[in-house]
This record gives C-alpha cells, sequence and structure tokens, in this order.
C-alpha cells in the first residue's frame, strides 16, 4: 500500500532486520554501512510507530545502568557513536547536563551510593553538589531541595529526527525499508530464512528481531519459543509552553528507584519542557492511552519542582510504552545454527544505546555466525533531513519556505513537502507530526488543521479530513 | 506624521485598530498578518449574525470579514498577509517570517490583536487514545468553510458555549450528524444555544457530564462518559470529538516577549488603555480576555487606534503612576488589571469581568479597602459584566483597587 512498488519482494538479502523502531533503524545502518544487502519490514503504516515514538528524548550517560550489562556497554558504545557522527548527519543535541536532586532525606542518604555506581560504570564526572549550588544553578526550582550532584553529559537530542536520519543514511547507501509489512511467518531450512508478510516475500542469510513491544511475539513465530516475555511499561508525559524552557537549564532527574528511573523534568530540542514518564505495568501491547488523574499528578509534581509552570499553559500529553520484559537487561542473543538474533527488550534507553547495540550486534554477528562483508569505504550522507530543533536553523528563517503553515510550531510549506515527498515519506498524520511537529504545539491544530489536511490530501494513506458534497 | 504602527493580526480588532489610525492621519500602518487572507476568526463562521455594530446590517462571518479588509484596504492600511511575526523584541522590534524567510521590522508602536483560540484537548487533560478525529471548532470551521472537508460524520460535541452551536451549524452545513453534547456543568452555558437546543433533532444533550475517555484505533471509535450524578459511565458510539471552547488569548508573543501576563485572563496585563509592560505596546480584541464577539473586539479596536493616534505625538508612557485591580474567586478575571493616571478620555471603555460560577449577590469596588461602588449582580459564566471606567477618576494613584462579590 504505501510502497507500491514491490521490489524488495522474492529477494535475496544478507540480512532482514524486522522492526522499525530506533533499534531496527540503527541496525540497518550498521550492516548496511558494513556493506551487507540489507532490508527492513515494518509492520506499521509509518516507521517510529512503536516503543520509539514516545520517550523523554534524552542521551543518557549510564551512569546508572546496571554495571558491566550488555545495556550499559551499549549505551556507553551508542552515545559514543552518536556524538560522533551528530554534526554530520545534523542531528540536534543539547548539552544540558542533568542534575540528580534529592527531596527528602531518605533520598539525600542515597546520593553517595549513586555517586559511586557512576563512577564505578565509567562516568568519572559527576559531582556532588550543596544544596546552594543547586539553587544557584537553577533558581527557579522549588526550595525543598536538599542536595544533589551533577551529571554533566546528560544531554538532550532529537527523539524523530535521529532514528529518521539512521534509515536515511541506510537508504542513500543501498538498503530498503518497507512499511505496510508484518512478518508473519518465517521459517529458516538449514540454508537460509523464509520471511513471508502481509505484503511480499523475500530470503535472507540472517534475520533480526528487532520487534520491540513484538519482540516475544514474533521470536514465536520465527523459533517456535521465545527466550523472553514483553511486560509492557507505560510512561505518560505532560509537555508545557515553550514559555516554561526558560525556567530550567540542566535535566532534573529524581533519585531512581529499582524499577524506575523516575519523573525527570527536561528540556526538549523542540524547545518545551516536558514532565514524565510514569512507570506503569500494563498487559497490553497497544495502549498509549492516558488518563486524566496521571496527568493532573505529573502536572502537581512538575509544579512542586518548579512552582513557575503553575502558570504555564499545558501544550501536549503523550505516553510511550516500554517494551520491558521480566529481567533488568536488554535480551540480545545470536542462535548460530538458525542464522537468527534477537534484540528484545530494549526498554527504557534505547534512543541512547541503539547506535551501540547495532555494534554489538554485528560483533555477534562477525563472531556467532561468522559472516564477513567489505564496508562501504565512503558512506554518503543523507540530505534534506527535517530541520525541526528548536536549537537549529529552522526553514521558516529561510526564503523560499512556502511560508508558515503551522503558526505555534512555526512549520513551513516546505518541511511538510519534504515530510510527504522525500525519500520515506510520512504516510500517516502521527508520522507527518513526527517529521515536521506541525499540530504538536500549544493549538494542538486548531490554526493549521485545515490547511495540512488539503496539503497532505494526496499523500496520507489516511487523510485527515474528505471532501464532501 | 511618520511614525509606524504595527498591528499583529488582522482580524475585526486589527482591522479597526488600522483603519481608525489612518483614518486619523497616521500614515504608516503595517498590518501583519499570517494566514493568507486578512479577516481574522470570521473568515470561517459561515454563519450570521456579523456586522451590526460596523455595518449596520447582518452577514455572515466570510461576508462581514471581506468588508472590514476592503474598507482597511481602501484607506491604505499596508496589509501583509501570510506574514507570521515570530517573536518581539524590546523597541518595538518585530521578528517576520514570510516565504522570503527571516525579516525585521521596527515600529513606534505595536498592537496585539492575535485573538484567542479554543482549549485544546490536551490542555483540559481529556484522557483516552491518541486518534485522528478530534478537532476544535475553530478548526472544523476551517475544514468546512475554507477547505469544504471534513474530518468525521458522527462526532460528539464538548462544551455548550455559544462556540458549541456555532459548531452545530458547522456540522449541519457540512452534513456531519453530531450525536451528543456533553456539559460539565449542571446546565447548558450559552443562553442561545439553551433555547435552539430542543430544535435539533438526534442530538442528545448531556448536562454535569464528564468525558472519561475518548477511544480510538487511529480515528476515534468511541467516547466514555460519566455522569457527575450518578457517577454512571456509558461509551457512546461516535468517530469524531469536537472540543469547543474553553477560550484562552493566543498570547504566545507577549508570553516569550516576556511581556507580563495576567494568568486569569490568559492575556498581557493592560492599563485601561490597552498598554501593556511595555509601553510601546498595545492589546485589542480578543487577545485581551476569553471572549467575546466580533463586534465587541472590533469597537475595541476603534479605541484602540484612537488613543494611539494620540499616544503616538508622545514619547512612550513609561512612569505614569498606577494602580492594581485586584479580584478573587468567584470573579475570573479582570481587563484592565490596572489602571494608569491619569484617566483621559481615550481608553478601552468600562471594567469588564467574568465569574467563574453563578452568582447572586453585590458587586463592589473598594479603594484602600473603602467601598466606592457597587451594584446588584446576578450572573453566568461566560457572561459580559462591567463596571464603569468613569467611577476610577477619584484615583491619585498607589492605591488598591479591589472588586469583589458579596453573595
Ligand atoms: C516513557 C519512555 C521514556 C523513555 N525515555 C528514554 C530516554 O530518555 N532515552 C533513551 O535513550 N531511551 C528512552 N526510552 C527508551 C526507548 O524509547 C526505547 O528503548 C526504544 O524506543 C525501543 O526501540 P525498539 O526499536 O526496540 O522498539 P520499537 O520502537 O517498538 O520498534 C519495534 C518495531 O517493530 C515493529 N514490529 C513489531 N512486530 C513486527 C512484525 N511482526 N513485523 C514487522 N514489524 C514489526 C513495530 O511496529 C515497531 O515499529 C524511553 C521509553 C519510554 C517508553
Ligand atoms: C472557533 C471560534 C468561533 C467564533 N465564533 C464567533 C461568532 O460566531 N460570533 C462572534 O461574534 N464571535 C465569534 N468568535 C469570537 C472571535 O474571537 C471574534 O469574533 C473575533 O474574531 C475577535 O477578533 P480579533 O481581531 O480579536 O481576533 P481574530 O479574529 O482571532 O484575529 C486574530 C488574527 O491574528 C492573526 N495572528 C495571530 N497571531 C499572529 C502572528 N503572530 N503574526 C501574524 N498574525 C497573527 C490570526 O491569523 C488572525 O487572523 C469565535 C471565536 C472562535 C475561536
Amino acid at each position: 500500500m504505501s510502497d507500491p512498488n514491490l521490489s524488495w519482494s522474492n529477494q535475496h538479502f544478507d540480512v532482514v532486520v524486522i522492526g522499525g523502531g530506533v533499534v531496527g533503524a540503527a541496525l540497518l545502518r550498521r550492516f548496511t554501512l558494513e556493506g551487507a544487502k540489507a532490508l527492513l519490514l515494518e509492520k506499521a503504516p509509518d516507521i517510529l510507530d512503536g516503543a520509539s515514538k514516545g520517550n523523554s528524548a534524552i542521551l543518557h550517560t549510564g551512569f546508572d545502568a546496571p554495571t558491566d550489562s550488555v545495556e550499559h556497554w551499549c549505551i556507553r558504545q551508542g552515545r559514543k557513536e552518536f556524538l560522533d557522527i551528530h554534526e554530520a548527519l545534523g542531528l540536534p543535541l543539547v548539552k544540558t547536563g542533568a542534575l540528580v536532586v534529592a527531596w527528602s532525606k531518605e533520598e539525600q542518604q542515597r546520593l553517595p551510593s549513586l555517586l559511586e555506581k557512576a563512577n564505578a560504570n565509567g562516568v568519572d564526572d559527576v559531582r556532588m553538589l550543596s544544596r546552594a549550588e543547586i539553587q544557584q544553578r537553577e533558581p527557579a526550582l522549588a526550595p525543598g531541595v536538599t542536595g544533589g550532584f551533577e551529571v554533566p553529559q546528560e544531554y538532550i537530542i532529537d527523539p524523530w529526527t535521529t532514528p529518521y536520519a539512521y534509515l536515511l543514511q541506510a537508504l542513500c547507501n543501498g538498503a530498503t525499508v518497507t512499511r505496510n509489512s508484518e512478518v508473519l511467518e518465517g521459517s529458516f531450512d538449514g540454508a537460509q530464512w523464509h520471511l513471508k508478510t502481509t505484503t511480499g516475500q523475500c530470503t535472507a542469510d540472517v534475520v533480526i528481531n528487532a520487534a520491540g513491544l513484538y519482540g516475544d511475539t514474533l521470536e514465536q513465530r520465527l523459533i517456535g519459543r521465545s527466550a523472553f516475555s514483553i511486560r509492557p511499561r507505560k510512561g505518560q508525559f505532560v509537555v508545557y509552553d515553550k514559555a516554561a524552557s526558560a525556567l530550567l537549564s540542566s535535566i532534573l532527574l529524581p533519585v531512581p528507584t529499582e524499577t524506575t528511573k523516575g519523573i525527570v523534568l527536561t528540556r526538549t530540542v523542540f524547545g518545551n519542557l516536558l514532565v514524565g514518564p510514569t512507570a506503569e505495568e500494563q498487559d497490553s501491547r497497544e495502549d498509549w492511552s492516558t488518563d486524566s488523574q496521571t496527568l493532573e499528578m505529573l502536572h502537581a509534581t512538575a509544579v512542586r519542582m518548579l512552582p513557575a509552570l503553575a502558570d504555564i499553559p499545558i501544550t501536549a500529553t503523550y505516553a510511550g510504552v516500554r517494551p520491558a520484559t521480566e529481567e533488568k537487561e536488554y535480551r540480545i542473543r545470536a542462535l548460530a545454527d538458525q542464522r537468527y538474533v534477537a534484540v528484545g527488550g530494549i526498554r527504557s534507553t534505547g534512543l541512547s544505546s541503539a547506535l551501540g547495540i547495532a555494534q554489538y550486534v554485528y560483533n555477534l554477528y562477525q563472531r556467532e555466525i561468522g559472516a564477513a562483508h567489505k564496508a562501504i569505504a565512503e558512506p554518503a550522507i543523507p540530505s534534506e533531513l527535517p530541520q525541526i530543533s528548536e536549537y537549529g536553523p529552522r526553514l521558516w528563517q529561510a526564503a523560499d519556505n512556502g511560508g508558515i503553515v503551522c503558526h505555534c510550531e512555526l512549520v513551513t510549506q516546505a518541511d511538510i513537502d519534504r515530510a510527504l515527498c522525500g525519500p520515506l515519506p510520512a504516510k500517516t498524520l502521527a508520522g507527518l507530526k513526527r517529521r515536521t511537529r506541525a499540530t504538536m504545539g500549544r493549538c494542538q491544530g486548531f490554526y493549521c488543521t485545515a490547511r495540512l489536511a488539503a496539503l497532505s490530501e494526496q499523500h496520507l494513506d489516511e487523510p485527515i479530513a474528505e471532501h464532501y458534497e | 506624521m511618520n511614525k509606524e504602527v504595527a498591528i499583529i493580526g488582522g482580524g475585526p480588532s486589527g482591522l479597526a485598530a488600522a483603519t481608525t489610525l489612518k483614518r486619523l492621519g497616521v500614515e504608516r500602518v503595517t498590518l501583519i498578518e499570517r494566514e493568507a487572507q486578512a479577516g481574522g476568526i470570521p473568515r470561517h463562521c459561515g454563519h450570521p449574525p456579523f456586522g451590526m455594530r460596523e455595518f449596520g446590517r447582518v452577514l455572515d462571518g466570510p461576508r462581514y470579514a471581506r468588508r472590514l479588509v476592503e474598507r482597511a484596504d481602501k484607506l491604505g492600511v499596508d496589509i501583509r498577509c501570510s506574514t507570521s511575526v515570530v517573536s518581539l523584541q524590546p523597541h518595538g522590534v518585530l521578528t517576520l517570517s514570510d516565504n522570503n524567510g527571516q525579516s525585521h521590522l521596527k515600529a513606534e508602536r505595536v498592537v496585539l490583536a492575535t485573538g484567542v483560540r479554543e482549549g485544546s484537548r490536551a490542555a483540559r487533560f481529556i484522557g483516552g487514545d491518541r486518534t485522528r478525529g478530534i478537532v476544535s471548532t475553530g478548526a472544523l470551521q476551517s475544514l468546512v468553510y475554507l477547505e469544504k472537508m471534513r474530518p468525521f460524520k458522527r462526532p460528539i460535541i464538548i462544551g455548550s458555549e455559544l462556540v458549541s452551536f456555532s459548531a452545530l451549524l458547522t456540522c449541519q452545513h457540512a452534513g456531519i450528524k453530531p450525536c451528543a453534547i456533553i456539559e460539565q456543568n449542571p446546565r447548558i452555558t450559552a443562553r442561545l444555544f439553551a433555547l435552539g437546543l430542543p430544535f435539533v433533532r438526534g442530538v442528545s444533550v448531556m448536562t454535569h457530564t464528564e468525558v472519561v475517555r475518548i477511544l480510538g484505533d487511529g480515528r476515534v471509535t468511541g467516547v466514555v462518559v460519566r455522569n457527575l450524578n450518578s457517577g454512571k459511565e456509558e461509551t457512546i458510539d461516535a468517530d469524531g470529538v469536537i472540543v469547543s471552547g474553553r477560550f484562552t488569548p493566543e498570547s504566545t508573543l507577549a508570553r516569550m516577549g516576556g511581556l507580563m501576563l495576567d494568568p486569569a485572563s490568559g492575556g498581557a496585563a493592560v492599563d485601561q488603555y490597552g498598554r501593556t509592560s511595555d509601553s510601546r505596546i498595545f492589546v485589542a480584541g480578543n487577545a485581551l480576555r476569553p471572549v467575546e464577539t466580533a463586534g465587541w473586539s472590533w469597537r475595541e479596536g476603534v479605541k484602540i487606534g484612537q488613543l494611539l493616534a494620540e499616544d503616538l505625538l508622545n514619547e512612550p508612557a513609561d512612569t505614569l503612576p498606577e494602580c492594581s485591580i485586584m479580584v478573587h474567586e468567584p470573579i475570573r478575571y479582570v481587563v484592565p488589571q490596572r489602571i494608569r493616571l491619569p484617566l483621559s478620555k481615550n481608553n478601552l471603555g468600562d471594567v469588564q469581568l467574568r465569574v467563574s460560577r453563578p452568582v447572586k449577590g453585590k458587586l463592589f469596588v473598594k479603594i484602600n479597602g473603602k467601598m466606592i461602588w457597587s451594584r446588584r449582580l446576578h450572573s453566568l459564566p461566560e457572561r459580559r459584566i462591567t463596571i464603569p471606567i468613569k467611577i476610577f477618576s477619584v484615583l491619585d494613584g498607589g492605591e488598591a483597587i479591589e472588586i469583589g462579590l458579596s453573595e
């Protein structure tokens, strides 16, 4: 449907990556750059429609990750690679730094052990701060802070353009991405994989499962059993008007508990401030709903920490769902004899670690499966990425932008054309939003819905509105 | 006079201010409008009544908007459409964006006439799924009247303010059949709406009811509502939601530009001349407060035009004495929020306020604790309430003004 050209169907690939989240995107990029002929299959009408569509957008250091875990390694390597490539790819990065703050005696007492852990995790620039130092750095903070420490290298990045750029770089170096293609079944005949999807079929030497919230069910489909089971964990957020971002400079992290990193206050690269996420266990993998009590609670929590937020309008609310499992670790393993790699349970750090995961998996692939390719000597760089960060140049500032369509987020017609007509074009309203930010601002579509409906009419699988007579 | 006035927003109030300034001989009046056409909200209100005050006859919104634009055009207002004001800087400098990219404009005085919008689903914390098919009345009107498109066929309408009635009319125009109107309060908010509703068939009116959750999977599939009396929940089968009313001034430029805001009205805090905390910047129309009619906003624009023509003769008034007005529950907001001395005859007009719940009692004004004015008040939320501005002529500066209600 969305990719009418089924040129990928009936072809053979070195590697097929199943899942178009941030993890799949990074995997496709890595394998392509290493010289493999790679295909990514995504079941949704657009990419980034699973766990990767809603997160806190923090580039973590891994200071609080389980020491010596695979997760820890992947975060460290992933952020390192991100820092190496983000400029070349034109990806925004805001070096906010983070403060872990305690609001009670109990929390205060837990700080030293967290600091120690950070050091053990190789994050050695963390530093204890007194109450006065914290207040000096963040004057808008409520007076109840008892103390904390800084993690200077926790940063914020763009949660959507980042994985999108990975995919675009894979594409311009020869990879294939197809959407609306759910992998229904697969079998390994001892020599190669046979995959059947809702839109076509193909064969592959190696299959990588990066199906996020469906990692376990996909594994079941492919190899008849699953080594892990997904325990979806929802996180709700409240986003404040851009005026709020002047109230806070660092990411404000709470003292984490065993099960969650806790409720964070952070700026976004889009110039907003957000509070969240919650950590709510649920059975459903498809329930992205918010509820008013939780939103009220988040708002109250945010106002308690940053009282000036009480007078700042609320822009948006959303929820993300983490693909957690029964264990507190990534579930990455290779089955050499079946030429299968599972990349499961990438629950709450996948945006930071994806490039590291891709390295880790490529190493496994070489080592366990014994495959080898000739890396592309000079990989192409994708052009015309979305320019949606408030901290970088925007098209409304440039000539021939076609005029602003979404007034709150200053999205021009040129931004929209790029998203609808570029490589891997948006096929849903949600996809269009993630590529442009249109309708995501304070008016939530009051001003621009009609214009957007007209501009996107011929492009979206499910149009915003239809003509009537 | 060769001083430039920039008016931001080409709705009734901005057009009125621009037209008046031209009439009074101000040469350089630039009106900046981000839409492709000026006219503001009435451009997509495809129904009467508009224009009684301005043209002495009843017009529908689009015709009314066109006539206001023609009048401004004829008088030589420089109307720049498809141009957005992106930010306000000190000293009357505006950052603009249009098809040519970014540019700047410096004006001697600036009028914010940016109007109101409705409160979004997110801002109201209405829970449930994130799906297509949830729109404000404004978005629905623009879809229907400007693009001839409709986003659904069987929506529910949340809210029962006057604008919800417009939502209903817009639906009828586009062959959309709303199935229910959900109002949280025990009664319908708008009088006209309450009178008209019994004549609309097929729409069930559910007062004292709140929306618990919107259901959907890509698009709206239903809405769960709860009756606040009985606590009973039910699911309404609907394919869309119109989130109407709960207006809020479009104060982005003021807020981001560091002007003092009034959290109660949601607009910039002003004196009786519509002057903000930056003495070069004024506000007119619904950007002042939620929400008035087009005619009222137009009249405020005229007044701002008149007083600006005079204000332009002087340096920006920075140092005049002033008194702030305090209000408390059940008074929801007051405009202006402060009185500047001296009280000259060119001003925005009477002090305006609204209550947050049905009230019955005595509305009073105290100055330094002493009652100077009162009257009986029996009112409902969203009804216009005014206090004569001239009662404040007794002020010397520095006094505390309190407006309250004894029930
Ligand atoms: C509330 C919250 C806050 C977070 N905050 C941060 C943060 O600040 N920093 C950070 O680094 N990380 C954060 N994360 C974590 C990060 O978002 C996740 O780790 C990451 O998105 C997981 O990506 P994924 O690619 O594994 O899964 P997904 O994004 O779910 O991708 C899997 C894809 O596979 C597709 N799929 C499933 N089954 C099939 C099939 N059979 N055939 C084809 N396709 C299929 C799905 O449609 C989906 O698109 C947060 C997560 C949440 C929920
Ligand atoms: C959905 C809806 C329906 C309504 N229906 C009615 C009705 O039926 N009858 C009635 O009397 N009143 C109605 N109103 C009230 C309406 O606000 C007034 O009729 C009237 O439009 C107010 O005039 P205004 O000039 O203050 O603002 P608006 O008419 O809103 O005009 C503001 C203008 O400013 C422009 N603008 C805003 N920001 C910028 C910027 N940064 N740069 C450039 N331009 C900018 C906007 O594009 C807009 O054209 C309705 C309001 C809404 C929201």
